[in-house]
């Protein structure tokens, strides 16, 4: 096993670590950061298997779509805690309810 | 002349204006409406142009800057690219009449800059050539609507864009994870070169249980739909038609372009599992949108029944393929037509009396006559009724399920039909009478009534259409590779 492919495994269990956190959490906070924990997994296998092949310089293309990433994550988590946020002054809980009833 | 617009890279105009379109009603709030529809008037014209040169010169090509794959982006569009970007400008079209009139205030100065974001999202995810953009645009998309979905700032719309955000950001990643696995596996991400690279083996299986994953928590389908109800319910109406039109529709044309060029080969069983869900998807959603009591609520479950519809297609094409995918792309825009004039007449209604519960309704239908038609038409063609084009797409597919003996599927595509009759023969017979409560109606503008409508009839005349619109999908034969499959 090379140290690319260990990384790469390393990537997969930080994207199902995340995936747990994600559901077994009731707070947003956590559940936000969970999905952090998911994206920096699937960074990381794209990095980790850029140097797959072994050769002196690693393929670039997956290079570029990290960095795409990272934007993308960083505007998605910037919404979420604003969302949370605004949720949490208007029902006094970080939390999802789980019961969406009418209350009229 | 032809010569002159004949060069035009189209598909660049498509994703630019509406890109520019939404910034300058962001700097400048005061020309929202007038930069909205002038964008909105010209994406049609350009998507008008993009189909001429499709029906010149076939498939269509753009390496935009000329850089071309694999670090340039390419964009690229087929027949049926052109069929969602067209049904995408006219629904927009549509929306964006009825919005001028419906949003004032804080309100407009939010909506328009977000609306276009999105419209630009969408029609670049319809010309991505690569599934790395497709990434990207697909995110472009989720941001967009939850931040549309979230404009009314209560607790119930903002509660619903949170589950909307963390479900569309799960789907995203488990998407992406998908992406990274067909590169590494295949050393491309482009999605014609993936469909001659791709064989089975575990990558593959495990990026079409990651990605088919993702996506159906996207398009909402039966089990994954938890979220939508309540995002497209407690939206502002213009946005819940957006939501429901062609936001969904997003993701499932991505699943349905991956299906018929990367996973076409291998996809057997799964193709089962989707009819399965389809069909579960049809009766759960048809008999719970018979028991909400409110009418955004019905409309939104009612989503979820359709979405079924999509489905049922999967296990139907490994048998008559080309005519199967043609009838789903044709349901997908019927959907789309009927699904956006009836949230924007249940916005009428809500606006009209106050309140959306369906038992209140007060003589709409003598007091909001062209709202009510609207409603009943688009419920036309969700029924499947002729002369519609719901009619033609849910024809079609029955019409393969019993040539190929699938007599389950028959039965519950016309059950689907029969609640789907029941549900909106409901609000039609609670439109009719007098109700116990009555109250001061508010003042429906002409636009917001006639937008509905025209949508709605939109939905009918696809009904005519059918030869030269299925025609038209076959620019390119998306659906033709599947023909050999056996």
């Amino acid at each position: 096993m090379n140290t690319a492919f260990f990384y790469a495994l390393v990537g997969v269990g930080l994207f199902f670590l995340g995936l747990y956190a994600l559901i077994v959490h009731a707070h947003l906070l956590r559940k936000i950061l969970a999905l952090n924990v998911m994206g920096c997994g699937v960074f990381l296998v794209l990095v980790a298997l850029a140097r797959r092949t072994g050769e002196a310089q690693p393929d670039a293309v997956p290079h570029a779509m990290v960095i795409t990433g990272i934007v993308v994550a960083f505007s998605a988590t910037a919404l979420a805690l604003t969302l949370m946020v605004k949720l949490t002054a208007a029902t006094g809980r970080a939390e999802l309810q789980s019961d969406e009833r009418d209350p009229h | 002349m032809v010569g002159v617009f004949g060069d035009i890279p189209w598909a660049v105009v498509l994703i630019l204006l509406p890109l520019t379109g939404g910034m300058i009603c962001f700097l400048w709030p005061g020309m929202a409406k007038l930069a909205g529809a002038v964008t909105a008037i010209a994406v049609s014209l350009s998507v008008a142009g993009l189909g001429c040169q499709l029906l010149a010169h076939g498939v269509y090509h753009h390496a935009v800057g000329g850089w071309g794959a694999p670090l340039g982006i390419d964009l690229t569009a087929d027949g049926l690219s052109l069929l969602m970007l067209a049904t995408t400008a006219l629904v927009g079209l549509g929306i964006t009449v009825y919005s001028l009139a419906y949003f004032h205030g804080e309100d407009m100065v939010r909506f328009w800059p977000l609306w276009l974001f999105l419209l630009a999202a969408l029609n670049a995810l319809f010309l991505a050539a690569d599934i790395f953009n497709l990434y990207v645009t697909l995110e472009l998309i989720g941001l967009a609507a939850v931040a549309l979905a979230a404009m009314p700032g209560g607790r119930d719309a903002l509660s619903g864009a949170m589950r909307y955000l963390l479900t569309t950001l799960l789907g995203s990643l488990a998407y992406l994870f998908g992406v990274a696995l067909l590169y590494h596996g295949f050393g491309s991400a482009d999605i014609a070169i993936l469909a001659v690279r791709v064989e089975s083996s575990a990558v593959v299986w495990a990026a079409l249980g990651l990605m088919g994953a993702g996506l159906l928590l996207k398009t909402a389908l039966f089990p994954l739909h938890f979220w939508l109800p309540p995002a497209h319910a407690s939206a502002p109406a213009p946005v819940s038609a957006l939501l429901s039109a062609l936001v969904v529709k997003a993701s499932f044309y991505i699943l349905l372009r991956l299906w018929l060029t990367i996973f076409n080969s291998l996809a057997g069983e799964v193709d089962e599992l989707f009819g399965l869900l389809g069909a579960a998807a049809i009766i759960w959603g048809s008999i719970q949108a018979l028991r909400q009591p409110r009418l955004k609520l019905l409309v939104a479950y009612s989503t979820v029944a359709q979405i079924g519809y999509l489905f049922i297609a999967f296990p139907l094409a490994a048998g008559a393929a080309a005519s199967v995918w043609g009838a789903t792309a044709y349901l997908a825009i019927s959907h789309a037509l009927a699904k956006a004039a009836m949230f924007l007449a249940a916005g009428n209604l809500l606006h009209f009396g106050g309140h959306d519960r369906i038992i209140d309704m007060d003589r709409v239908v003598q007091r909001l006559p062209l709202t009510a038609g609207a409603f009943a038409l688009a419920g036309v063609s969700i029924m499947g009724l002729p002369p519609s084009g719901g009619f033609i797409g849910k024809w079609l597919l029955l019409e393969a399920a019993v040539i190929q003996g699938r007599w389950d599927l028959a039965a519950v595509m016309i059950l689907g039909g029969l609640l789907a009759a029941a549900y909106v023969f409901k609000v039609l017979g609670y439109a009719f009478t007098a109700a116990s409560v009555s109250h001061e109606p508010q003042f429906v503008s002409a636009r917001m009534e006639w937008s509905a409508l025209l949508l709605a009839s939109g939905a009918i005349l696809l009904g005519f259409l059918a030869p030269s619109v299925l025609s038209l999908v076959d620019i390119g034969s998306p659906f033709g590779i599947m023909e050999v499959r056996p």
